[in-house]
């Protein structure tokens, strides 16, 4: 292989309509990372086996390390820099904080936006459907259960108001 | 007025909101202008002489810009001085499949892995030792020198033979550990910067920035004062990010080499291979107890698979023997130990560094006697504790003990005495204890250096920067630096401003290992920051016109104690200051006491505090599939004073989470000298659906040497999670795995066998060396 050519890339990220020039076999993942300066997205395997590369697309739970830009065209990409309302942080970013519930932080990004896609869907989820929803996303810090402790309190939060 | 305003609070740490924000930078989130990429070839072979690498096809590839082999890094360097066995790139040979070889810098990442195939390389594969047993009958050429054998120690303190013979009862146990790795969240990586003036920076996931900055400038043969290293907040660390690595090396030299900036950031699969993980380690342990349960002496032997190179596996050796008498009161006691070179990736710290596997032959070992002599679990271990201030038969020094306090919550907690004689088959419960490190009282090098530095530099607005050499891993050693500060200056953690581990900027902190940072950096906090208040409240005084005794730093103000409304602000207070002379500084330093007793070896081992720990854990197993699932888990642990309680219930808790990934599943193994899981797919950890319930209790023994009482958590937890998982499986189902993990097919196996028991059954005949017989502390002569 020699230097790549490049095609057009289009994607609509975080609420904006973005065009660049990239390989074509790049990543989701990578184009995030080194195309648009999204390194709040990580990586931990690049295999789909970690979900550290986890980014919400038309609000869904999705590996960027395993999708490719191309086939996203139409699609809402959603990144943790995108997850606050503009300065204010989403619920789920502030009880992860106040918590404790990121150490490292290594996880926290992909951890943030699966819960977020499942208070989407179920505002107020039980223990058991936490877990099962976050099973995907490795954390080696923490135990998990700040996790589960945060996820429940900006959900109680966000449904007592 | 309450006694603190900071420390005991479960305050939000101060990295907490970059964290969720994504805003935090780990080392393959920086780029620089016109950055190129490295990549690194590795071994295919375990064991193999290298006859030739050939780069030049490499070299000629469009947008290679450079390629390294072993004659451009030929210095040697391990992080002991004592094992200095590693190369950057290997050049005669290669001892485990990863061992890296040659390296290239290219312009992207694609370009650079097309030109590591394109490198020529010519091997002779030679036999290979891919275990203990294996290494020891040494048929073929040694892995290095003339035999396996890395490190061979043997201690003893008093006459052990004489204690067995004196014992009413002596019991003899060989388990086995296997290995386990990290498996850090985020892959190692380094980004190296040389500039036009010759300088070089690195930035690397490193949890021991200051050793890496030793060995780049004798690696590369720069004076120290051309090197900076920056530690990047490290995505997970657990031990794995503490030693020298060969991606660090390669990307500063490809930096030099190129004029440009470098990244190399490890695959998954490169991680397993970089490893430096829990050592594989069968041990044997043989106790005498008196009628009524009171330990006599104990001999201990344990066989440390130690991979290919030394790196910490001197320290690991003599960590297998040295925490066995700070957990129990043992009047007698011998350590053999010996660490092999096996054709795997090299072992070193893993969380606990060298004690849990010890740690789990104890305490299975201490459950069986106690049911041979007609003693409950916890009884046996009430007998044979250690007291607060006291010193072992090994010369190490204890200050604070609760671990009674520790047993009596968890045993109390889970109704354990009650409930475990009353549970359906395949249920069960199982207790154990433990203790730890709060930091190696000794440091790598041998110098009289303090351990840990701190600067402040206080801004006439109120604000104060805080300079240390500490590495936030995860685990919070920001926090506690920020909230031993603002706790003694009477400010709020938000007027703290961190810059931490830059080797330009920072004073000296030697790293995030052994437990070691609440406890010493944060002592040298409280030192810097009693300096520059004392300095503080000299200018009140005068101003407020009353001794510097009667003022108090609070609520950013400081004040007369007994007339709160007679005083300034401190803002004001540091204007004076600076007013009167200069700039506001101070700093603070900790060296620890030198504790080690009067015996070759006695350097591992000491540390200023210990903490306890105890569990109980409670199992439900399938007798059909083997499978044991932890339900609920009952943990103490003996913190000292908790800076911040719930940043110390995440340690628990991790710690908790990663001992059960050990006990149940995780295992780094090989087959054909190959890894057999080097992917987070194969390689089987806890997810979210394994956490158990917790109950976290902590235990406040105020130590009189630790920053306001504090000592670690970050490692001691794990400890007694481990045994009391396999002691519990005893409890549900009469069964002895004696051998880490205890995954389903034992379980089957042991049900299925005659003695009720899977485990080995004798460890391999070996020559130790000669006892050193070291003398006893005064106090244990005659006992």
């Amino acid at each position: 292989m020699s230097i790549a050519d490049k095609v057009v890339v289009r994607l609509r990220v975080n609420g904006e309509d973005t065009a660049i020039m990239a390989p074509p076999y790049k990543t989701l993942l990578e184009v995030l990372r080194e195309d648009l300066g999204l390194t709040g997205t990580k990586h931990g395997c690049e295999l789909g086996e970690c979900s550290m590369c986890g980014v919400l697309v038309d609000g869904k739970p999705f590996l960027s390390c395993l999708a490719m830009p191309l086939d996203l065209e139409g699609r809402e990409v959603t990144t943790i820099e995108g997850m606050p309302r503009g300065r204010e942080l989403h619920p789920l970013q502030v009880a992860f904080a106040e918590l404790g519930a990121a150490q490292c932080g290594y996880c926290t990004p992909a951890m943030l936006l699966t819960a977020k896609a499942l208070l989407d869907r179920e505002p107020r989820p039980s223990r058991e459907a936490i877990k099962d929803a976050l099973s995907g996303v490795l954390c080696r810090c923490t135990g998990y259960l700040k996790i589960f402790e945060a996820v429940e309190l900006a959900a109680s939060r966000a449904t007592r108001g | 007025m309450a006694e603190f305003s900071v420390v005991g609070k479960p305050l939000t740490k101060p990295d907490a909101y970059a964290k969720v924000s994504g805003q935090t930078k780990f080392a393959d989130d920086l780029s620089l202008p016109r950055m190129l990429y490295g990549r690194i070839l590795r071994s295919p072979y375990p064991h193999a002489r290298i006859l030739r690498v050939d780069p030049s096809r490499a070299q000629t590839l469009p947008g290679v810009l450079a390629v390294l082999t072993g004659d451009d890094l030929p210095v040697k360097f391990g992080i002991l001085p004592v094992s200095q066995d590693e190369e950057a790139l290997a050049r005669d040979k290669v001892r485990y499949v990863g061992d890296p070889i040659a390296a290239v810098a290219a312009t992207d990442e694609w370009v650079a892995d097309e030109a590591l195939d394109l490198i020529d390389v010519q091997f002779t594969e030679l036999p290979h030792f891919m275990s203990i047993p294996q290494a020891l009958a040494g048929e073929g050429e040694p892995i290095h020198g003339t035999s396996n054998v890395h490190k061979a120690v043997a201690l003893e303190f008093g006459d052990t033979e004489a204690a067995m013979r004196a014992a009413d009862h002596v019991r003899e146990d060989v388990v086995f550990f296997e290995g386990n790795t990290h498996l850090p969240m985020e892959q190692h990586a380094a980004l190296a910067q040389y500039a036009a003036d010759g300088k070089l920076t690195l930035w690397t996931s490193s949890q021991t920035p200051h050793y890496v900055h030793r060995a780049l400038g004798k690696v590369l043969d720069l004076p120290m004062s051309r090197i900076r290293v920056i530690a990047t907040p490290n995505g997970g660390g657990f031990g794995g990010k503490s030693d020298i690595f060969s991606h660090e090396l390669v990307a500063a030299k490809l930096a030099i080499a190129t004029g440009r900036p470098v990244k190399i950031t490890l695959t998954r699969e490169e991680v397993f291979y970089a490893h430096r993980g829990r050592h594989p380690v069968l041990m044997k342990v043989r106790t005498g107890f008196t009628r009524s349960g009171r330990i006599t002496g104990m001999q201990f032997q344990s066989f440390l698979d130690g991979g290919g190179y030394g790196s910490y596996g001197v320290a690991s050796t003599y960590y297998t023997g040295a925490l066995q008498a700070t957990t129990y009161a043992i009047p007698r006691y011998r350590f053999e130990g010996v660490r092999l070179f096996t054709n795997k990736p090299p072992c070193g710290p893993k969380r606990g560094h060298g004690t849990p596997q010890p740690r789990f032959a104890l305490e299975v070992h201490l459950d069986k006697v106690a049911e041979e002599l007609g003693l409950d679990p916890v009884e046996i271990r009430r007998r044979n504790l250690p007291k607060s201030d006291s010193r072992t038969v090994n010369w190490l020094r204890i200050t604070s003990c609760g671990l009674t306090d520790c047993i009596n919550k968890v045993v109390e907690g889970s109704r354990f005495l009650e409930r475990r004689t009353s549970m359906p088959r395949g249920r069960g419960l199982g207790f154990a204890v433990s203790s730890y490190l709060s930091g190696a009282g000794t440091a790598i090098y041998w110098n009289d250096m303090p351990h840990s530095e701190v600067q402040l530099k206080l801004d006439r607005n109120g604000g104060v920067a805080l300079l240390c050499g500490a590495i936030d891993i995860g685990q919070g050693s920001d926090h506690i630096l920020a909230a031993i500060v603002a706790e003694v200056l009477g400010v709020a953690i938000d007027d703290i401003q961190l810059t931490t581990a830059d080797t330009d900027l920072t004073p000296i902190d030697l790293g995030s290992y052994s437990s070691r940072v609440t406890f010493m950096a944060g002592n040298a906090a409280k030192a810097a920051a009693e300096n520059v208040r004392d300095r503080l409240f000299a200018v009140a005084a005068t101003a407020l016109h009353c001794d510097a005794e009667e003022l108090v730093a609070r609520d950013r103000r400081i004040f007369r104690l007994n007339r709160p409304a007679d005083g300034l602000s401190f803002a004001q207070v540091v204007q004076l200051a600076e007013g009167e002379g200069g700039v506001v500084t101070g700093s603070g330093s900790y060296t620890p006491p030198k504790l080690a007793g009067p015996y070759k070896g006695a350097g591992v081992g000491p540390s200023p505090a210990y903490s306890y720990s105890a569990a109980v854990v409670e199992v439900d197993c399938d007798l059909k599939t083997g499978e044991v699932k932890v339900p609920e888990v009952w943990i103490a642990h003996d913190i000292g004073r908790a800076i911040n309680p719930m940043l110390v219930i995440g340690q628990v808790e991790g710690s908790v989470y990663m001992a059960l990934g050990e006990a149940l599943m995780e295992e780094q193994t090989f087959r054909l000298g190959l890894h057999k899981f080097p992917s987070l797919l194969e390689y089987k950890s806890p997810t979210a659906l394994e956490a158990p319930v917790m109950h976290t209790y902590l235990v406040e023994t105020i130590d009189r040497e630790g920053p306001f009482g504090a000592k670690e958590a970050g490692q001691g937890p794990l400890l007694p999670v481990i045994p009391a998982v396999a002691n519990a499986i005893y409890n549900a189902l009469g069964i002895r795995i004696d051998e880490i993990p205890i995954t389903p097919d034992k379980v089957l196996k042991a049900l299925n066998a005659r003695d009720k028991r899977v485990g080995p059954k004798t460890v391999p005949a070996f020559a130790f060396p000669p006892l050193i017989k070291a003398e006893v502390p005064p106090e244990w002569k005659g006992k």
